[in-house]
């Protein structure tokens, strides 16, 4: 024991010693697999800098959401670099959280990010977060089932259209379902989700004297339908299943369509981990011709926090994984297809990408329609397309999740879920102080 | 010899046990399998059971992901360390209440078992507060602290429970021999409490293992025991159930046959002064 | 027979855990009280104002009170009630003479070794999913529709897994009870012509009741917070269905960051928590007197 810790001591000061010079950054990220890749491809950027050494803490969203909102919000400094989403920057930034990225380098080309990614991460003009990989949300359905019933998906399909597809497809005995949907409660989960549908159903969380809507006739078409088409056309369990539940009934066939985020397009067309790889065709989220479709934003952005004593060194990493040659190197490495997508117009002008990502057009198209400053058809005081961001929205989220979740799972009505959703947004908006 | 019990019988009561035990234990031994399976075969229906082609893969793919050893490292540390710093606090403590018991004894010994009750997320912000004003997050001495302080309320009660049962006439009869306290405690007293501090010591590095909220919320990079490294693998972007499975197989495994190897000791631990 | 002596050497050495743990008691709880009587949420800094009991009016008018509390009772309950008969049950077979005694009780012992949130998923993901899970593969099997787990029966699915993580403890400790029970007295009820439900009733029950209150006791602490399980599974949901006080307060700390909204759920929980202490340690410390 006594021999074990002199020996661990003298280890970590030698290896003090050798590291005098390097600065090391901590980054904070969440374990997605473009993440991971960038985990094992940081050699690249290490051997250009030596004279800074990378720390990785690598922990499941929700997780990773948690520790680096306590760490920013008490200042704890445990983190040089965080991975935050579209939600968190504008509420950070206008908090004087985030340090505005204005030093990455000539080469960085900052005009070539997708403007309505760059838009959600830009406040007052600055660019707070460089996008990582952005995303949107769209129609995956199985070419196969579709051609079998007599259907063709066109590119920009309406509602009404999906469902009649939906029930059509189905085959419960032989567990096929026409449609996957998420239902399991959480703000990023079914309500990502819903709140992105009710937007092509003219719905909207607030309006624009933050009065909520979900007593208005707009929700409830929205969550009919919805529930609906879940019970008809949707797999038994829906209410629990995220992205990860569907992701798996959509890889072992069991699925006719799937609407959700368009970095899934990559894990369903991998033949290694997908049963029906070659069957896989792309859509537009649906609309119902009121102007917007139901597709989301989200772009996971690196970020450093303000007060940084390392923010050049922070800066250099960052300029390093969002810029064009990490494309290229993760190109060189693990192919095109693999490449983090939904950050820069100079990828989807590549004939390369377009050849090896069979998806690339609809995720360009999906995200370039999709508008957080005016996600709703009626006009709302707030930003963001599948969520609202403002601080309380987490909690309020999950909570009006639940109750649509409880909808779903048939243990409410679609009016008492609506009803107790307006109920605690009341109540919650009232005591944030919004409602007056 | 008791009793003359049949084969017959014996047979029969072999046959429920087994069954009984092998139900019991099989998620674990279900995480085993799957994290030998490709991700696939793993949400495979039917599931395969035992013929699969078996691959080492997810572990390979696991360890070149994460430092799996820096995270088992700091689980020992922590582990180990909170029990033996809670143990050297406990000792003395247990010892008097069981030998020199107080009216109020009884009382102190209920309201620290209650101190545990207090829900850990209620006080995480203060608690965060305080360490990065003293510069512990992030430090295993930071999370030994906290986890000795858990896990403090039920090391003194272990002990006290088994102190209370080793015969007061042996301190007696030490006492008219004329041994100092000291002496008393240590060629007397610990000798005859070793296999209580020993089960103590067992069971209160498996409670500290799997503590997943303290762990979790008050490390970051250097200090981050296994339960970081499993939170790093439920992916809500991504469906890996063998690397989940082969990464919880990792995290389990070292407790597990800690525990197996030591279960005679922790058994005799575990009552808690259940027996008279 | 203890002395003025070792009497003060008694109080010395019962001062350290008794300070720290008082230490570790008060100063949290006092940060906590204090911050339950502002407004302060951790996302909007440099709002701190004076707020009164107005947090505390928000948590207990909070439509999911009351059902956290009956589920917190629930689960408690529950598990105590699987694991307490289980565990007797398992007690008296591994008390049986058998071949492979040590392995199975090996095997019995592992749930307890699991880190919860790996049990949680493990249990969802591989055993309760309706179209993946091995459940619904036996249903099926069967010929009957896939039951799913955790929408149809949130708490219950719950507390199954939970179950499964402590019944081991109860076992173990039941089973060392039942092997301390003199093999003359069995004997002796045997001779008497006492029957296995008699002998049961008469002589292993009151036997074991001591262990019992221990498991009950144990438990309770750990299982008045169960968390993780809650968290990987169901979160909290369908509806409220499975949200307990932990969850509810979890839910105003780390996802509102509402730090005085949940200061104020966790002094509710504890002042709740030690009501049932209250009740739990009469109970105990009269059985434990014995």
């Amino acid at each position: 024991m006594n021999l074990r810790t002199f020996l661990l001591g003298t280890c970590s000061a030698v290896a003090l010693a050798g590291l005098a010079q390097a600065e090391t950054l901590t980054i904070a990220t969440v374990n997605n697999g473009d993440m991971i890749r960038m985990q094992k491809l940081t050699d690249d950027f290490t051997s250009k800098n030596p004279d800074i050494q990378l720390e990785w803490v690598t922990l499941e969203e929700n997780v990773l959401r948690q520790r680096v909102t306590t760490d920013i919000a008490t200042k704890g400094g445990q983190y040089d670099i965080m991975t935050i989403g579209t939600y968190e920057v504008p509420i950070w930034a206008k908090q004087g959280w985030l340090l505005p990225l204005d030093n990455l380098g000539p080469d960085y080309d900052v005009d070539d990010l997708l403007p309505a990614i760059r838009s959600g991460l830009t406040v007052d003009g600055k660019l707070y977060a460089a996008p990582f990989y952005g995303e949107s949300s769209m129609v995956m359905y199985r070419k196969d089932l579709f051609e079998k019933a007599g259907l063709t998906m066109p590119e920009a399909p309406t509602w009404d259209f999906i469902a009649e597809a939906a029930r059509k497809i189905t085959d419960k005995d032989n567990e096929i379902y026409g449609i996957c949907l998420r239902g399991k409660a959480g703000w990023g989960e079914n309500m990502a989700f819903l709140t992105a549908t009710a937007n092509s159903f003219g719905a909207r969380w607030f309006d624009e004297n933050w009065q909520p809507q979900f007593d208005q006739p707009e929700w409830k078409k929205t969550l009919d339908f919805y529930v609906k088409l879940m019970n008809d056309a949707g797999p038994p369990g829906a209410s629990s299943n995220g992205f990860n539940e569907n992701l798996s009934l959509f890889q072992t066939g069991k699925c006719g369509m799937w609407i959700d985020a368009t970095v899934a397009a990559s894990f369903v067309t991998n033949p290694k981990e997908s049963t029906v790889a070659d069957k896989v065709g792309f859509a537009l989220a649906p609309d119902t011709g009121l102007g917007k479709r139901g597709n989301w934003l989200w772009a996971w952005s690196l970020a450093i926090p303000a007060g940084s004593q390392k923010a050049d060194a922070a800066q250099k990493f960052i300029a390093w994984a969002t810029g064009k040659d990490y494309l290229k190197l993760v190109a060189e490495q693990e192919g095109w297809a693999n490449v983090p997508p939904g950050t820069r117009t100079s990828l989807y002008e590549n004939p390369e990408y377009q050849k090896a990502a069979p998806f690339a057009k609809a995720t360009l198209e999906s995200i370039n329609s999709a508008d957080p400053k005016n996600p709703a058809v009626k006009p709302v005081p707030y930003v963001g397309v599948q969520f609202v961001a403002i601080p309380e929205f987490q909690g309020l989220g999950t909570a009006v999740g639940q109750q649509f979740s409880a909808a779903l799972a048939g243990q409410m009505s679609v009016d008492q879920a609506l009803a107790s959703a307006q109920q605690l947004t009341t109540r919650e908006m009232t005591r944030a102080g919004y409602i007056k | 010899m008791a009793r003359n019990v049949s084969t017959q019988r014996k047979l029969l009561t072999t046959a429920a046990a087994w069954t009984i035990g092998i139900l019991i234990f099989f998620p674990i031994l279900w995480t085993f399998l799957t994290s030998f399976k490709t991700e696939a075969q793993a949400i495979a229906s039917p599931p395969a059971f035992l013929f699969f082609d078996w691959t080492v893969e997810n572990y390979f793919e696991v360890q070149s992901r994460s430092d799996y050893f820096k995270h088992f490292m700091n689980s020992v540390v922590i582990s180990f360390g909170s029990t033996l710093l809670g143990l050297l606090i406990a000792i003395p403590s247990a010892w008097a209440m069981a030998f020199a018991p107080a009216k109020r004894t009884k009382d102190v010994l209920m309201w620290m078992l209650s101190t545990k009750m207090m829900p850990p997320v209620g006080v995480l912000v203060p608690l965060y507060l305080m360490f990065r004003n003293t510069g512990l997050l992030d430090t295993r001495t930071g999370l030994v602290m906290v986890l000795t302080l858990i896990n403090l309320p039920i090391i003194i009660w272990m002990l006290y429970t088994y102190f209370k049962e080793i015969p007061g006439e042996i301190l007696e009869a030490a006492r008219m021999d004329g041994a100092s306290l000291a002496k008393e405690i240590i060629y007397v007293l610990t000798p005859m409490a070793i296999p209580g501090i020993a089960s103590t010591l067992l069971l209160n590095v498996i409670l500290a293992w799997n503590e997943a909220f303290w762990t979790l919320n008050l490390s970051a990079a250097r200090a981050a025991p296994l339960t970081a490294f499993i939170a790093s693998y439920s992916s809500p972007e991504g469906l890996f159930y063998a690397k989940l499975s082969a990464a919880s197989t990792m995290a389990i495994a070292p407790i597990l046959i800690l525990g197996w190897f030591s279960q005679k000791q922790l058994v005799r631990g575990l009552t808690f002064g259940a027996v008279k | 027979m203890a002395t003025l002596h070792t009497r003060s050497a008694a109080r010395l050495m019962i001062a350290p855990s008794v300070l720290l743990l008082l230490a570790w008691m008060i100063v949290p709880l006092a940060m906590t009280i204090y911050f339950s009587l502002l407004r302060y949420n951790l996302l909007m800094p440099g709002m701190e104002e004076f707020a009164g009991l107005s947090n505390y009016t928000y948590f207990l008018t909070d439509p999911a009170f009351f059902q956290a509390i009956f589920n917190t009772l629930a689960i408690v309950l529950g598990v105590l009630f699987i694991t307490v008969v289980g565990g007797i049950g398992l007690a008296l077979l591994l008390d049986q003479p058998m071949f492979g005694q040590g392995i199975v009780r090996i095997l019995v012992i592992a749930p307890f070794l699991i880190m919860p949130t790996v049990a949680a998923l493990v249990w969802k993901n591989m055993f309760m999913n309706p179209v993946n899970g091995i459940f619904a593969w036996l249903a099926k099997l069967f010929g009957l529709q896939p039951f799913d787990f955790l929408a149809n029966a949130p708490l219950f699915s719950i507390i199954i897994i939970v179950a499964w993580q402590w019944l081991p403890f109860a076992t173990l400790i039941l089973l060392t009870a039942l092997q301390s029970l003199d093999e003359e007295q069995k004997e002796a009820a045997q001779m008497d012509g006492a029957g296995a439900s008699s002998r049961f009733i008469y002589l292993i029950l009151p036997h074991l009741s001591r262990a019992i209150t221990v498991v009950i006791l144990i438990q309770t602490i750990f299982l008045l917070s169960v968390f993780a399980e809650i968290l990987v599974t169901t979160n909290g949901g369908p509806g409220t269905q499975s949200t307990n006080l932990t969850f509810l307060v979890y839910a105003q700390a780390l996802l509102q960051f509402d730090v005085g909204g949940a200061s104020a759920g966790g002094i509710i929980a504890v002042i709740l928590a030690n009501i049932v202490a209250f009740f739990l340690m009469r109970m105990i410390g009269k059985t434990l007197e014995a």
